[in-house]
Parts: structure tokens; sequence; C-alpha cells
């Protein structure tokens, strides 16, 4: 640093700033795609699907698996949208 | 056994054809058998920078479509003859590339003793970048201590984990390395610049290497001989080492910090 760098540049750099923000994205959008989940949620996905669609017919998108940390374990959590007039699957009387 | 190795970032602009150009060579050199394909269909550059342009008759996109042979289309390097290009289309689009029709060619590469296939992605994260990990045992992430640079990187290593063979398979993870690349040590010491522990704590992963800014690059392209030849440019240093990483060596980072300036720099600032 030259003595006369004072005069070009504010007191603290913008590198800080990008750092935080950055933090916070990323971390966001982990969340969102879900990654960070054990490996074997999506298949526990489509075999719940799967097992669901044998008695309702529900969205491809009807099964929500997530898990989130409470305390000191995981918590896994499954949300099932059923339809609103639940029709009977095919195959099944 | 042969190792599928990908360059990618998301971002363009970052340095993954330079990356990939540098890595071929750079494992070339010690004496493995090695192809680099360039997946950017549509805007074919690996050629250029492996100075091979004049040389290209037959592309990847005729492979696949059975217009030529995986042998015609390969272009041996001038300066290594245990290295091969396969240069993209120019001319057809990135739907030009089937996912049976990679698998196909990386097959036929396996089944001829290369060691390793470094595929180089288009930016993006459309079919060809999607192909191009597709098959990876290994992969690279370039990026740039930038903001959107690094946003992209964490969005590929995120479909490493998912998009990947390995990961529908279940063959084990795609083993995932960061490549920082256009390091400017002056503006990191001065706070302009997310420095190499900024970028390894925001996306949780080491890096494997990192290239300083340098003219070099831009004079190696210029010349379309891979920076990693240039053994008196730090960025061909760095390379290196990060080659020799790769492979297993352990190499302290180089070119990471302020060289010591002259009295009068110091006095009067650069």
């Amino acid at each position: 640093m030259g003595i006369f760098d004072f005069l070009r540049k504010g007191p603290q750099g913008t590198a800080s700033t990008a750092k935080n923000r950055l933090i916070i994205l990323v971390q966001e959008e982990r969340d969102r795609s879900g990654r960070g989940m054990p490996d074997y949620l999506p298949l526990l996905r489509r075999e719940l699907l799967e097992v669901i669609r044998k008695f309702v017919n529900v969205d491809a998108d009807a099964v929500d698996v997530k898990t989130h940390k409470d305390g000191d374990h995981d918590v896994l959590e499954l949300s099932i949208a059923l339809p609103d007039k639940p029709v009977a699957a095919a195959g099944r009387a | 056994m042969t190792e599928n190795i990908v360059v990618t970032s998301g971002k363009g602009g970052v340095g993954k054809t330079t990356t990939s150009a540098s890595l071929a060579v750079g494992l070339a050199k010690r004496g493995k058998k090695v192809a680099v394909i360039d997946f950017d269909v549509g805007l074919r550059n690996l050629d250029l920078i492996m100075g091979c342009e004049r040389r290209v008759v037959y592309d990847f996109v005729n492979v696949i479509h059975n217009e030529c042979t995986l042998k015609q289309a390969l272009i041996k390097d001038k300066r290594h003859e245990n290295l091969y290009v396969l240069a993209a289309s120019q001319t057809r689009d990135k739907d030009a590339l089937t996912q049976d029709g990679v698998q196909r060619v990386l097959e036929e590469l396996a089944a001829d003793d290369f060691d390793y296939v470094v595929c180089d992605s288009p930016a993006g994260i459309e079919k060809g970048a999607f192909l191009a990990m597709y098959f990876a045992d290994r992969a690279i992430v370039v990026v740039n201590p930038e903001v959107s640079s690094v946003r992209d990187s964490d969005r590929i290593l995120g479909l490493l984990a998912s998009k990947t063979r390995r990961a529908e398979n279940g063959g084990g993870k795609v083993q995932e390395h960061l490549l920082l690349t256009r390091y400017n040590p002056a503006r990191v010491a001065s706070g302009d610049m997310l420095s190499i522990a900024d970028v390894e704590e925001i996306l949780g992963i080491k890096v494997v290497g990192v290239i300083p800014e340098s003219e070099g690059v831009l004079a190696a392209s210029n010349s379309g001989v891979p920076v990693i030849l240039d053994e008196t440019s730090t960025a061909g240093q760095a390379y290196d080492d990060a080659v020799a990483r790769l492979l297993g060596d352990e190499r302290a980072l180089r070119f990471t910090d302020v060289q010591k300036k002259g009295f009068f720099q110091r006095v009067f600032g650069s």
C-alpha cells in the first residue's frame, strides 16, 4: 500500500459484502433444491407415491418428503396432498 | 480403467476450455493416454486453444451420427503422441448430441485403453452441459472469485450430486474438485476480491488449484499453445501444480500471495 492509497479507496473492500451475500444466497438455494438431504429420499418419495396411487389418484408432485433438524435429531417430514374429491385408483374396487 | 473428467462451471468465460486444454496436456505430459472432447456444439473453441483448428476434418457430432469412425475424428496432438482432441461441430446445434451417442463414444475410448477422457462442458445447464457431466467420474468445477460465478458453481455442484450416472445408479459420488481461476492476490489483499478461504467456505469444498490472473493465458490462446506448456507463466506453473494434485501429489499453493514490491512501489503505490 502506498501512502497515497487512501485517496483512491474507501476504508473497506467490497469482498466481505460479496461473501455475506453469497453465504445467504447459496444456503437458500441449497435448501430449496433439497441438497444435503439423505440420498434415499428421492427413491422413498417415488415408492411412497406408487403405494398411495394404489388407493388414491394423486398428482406426481403430491408427495413431499423433507428432512429438518429439531434439536439433536433429524425429523423426516412427509406431506401428501390428497385431491379435493377422492377418486379411487383404477384396478382397485 | 478409463476415468472421465468433466470440466464445468455453469457460468461462461471463467476458463473451462483453458483448463480442459491444460489439464489434458498436463496428463499427457505425465505419460497418460488422454482424449479431450469439446461438448460446446455450435460454438467450438477447444480446437483453437489446442492449436489444431486447421486439422479438424470430422467432429464429435459426425461420430455420434455414424458419419465417420471415432479414429477418423480424433485429432492427434502435435506435441504429445498420446493426446487426442475431439472437436465439437461448428454448424450443428446442441441437440445433435444424444446420451446414447456420447455413451458409445466414451465406451469406445475406454475400450481403446485411454487413461483419461476430459470433457470440456459448454456454459449453462442445458443439454450439452448435462451430457458433458452425465458420465463423469470426476468433476473440475472452474470458478472465478466473483459473485455470479460462485453462485453458478454451487448450482453445478448440486447437479453433479443428482443428475449424473453415478448419482442415479449409485456408483459412488462424482469426485468434485474446485479450481479457482483468474485469482488476483493484490485485489484480495486490498479486500476487493473474494479470497480462497472465502470461496471454500461459501461452497464447502477445498480448492485443488488456484490459477492466478496472468498475461500468459491470453498469450497462450493467441498462439494456440495450452498455457501449461508456458513454464515461464505463473498460470502455466499453477496448472501444472493442479494436475499433479489431481494425480495425488501434495503441492503447496503458489502465486496466491502479493509479491513483494520495490521501494518506490511501496511508497507511491502501484
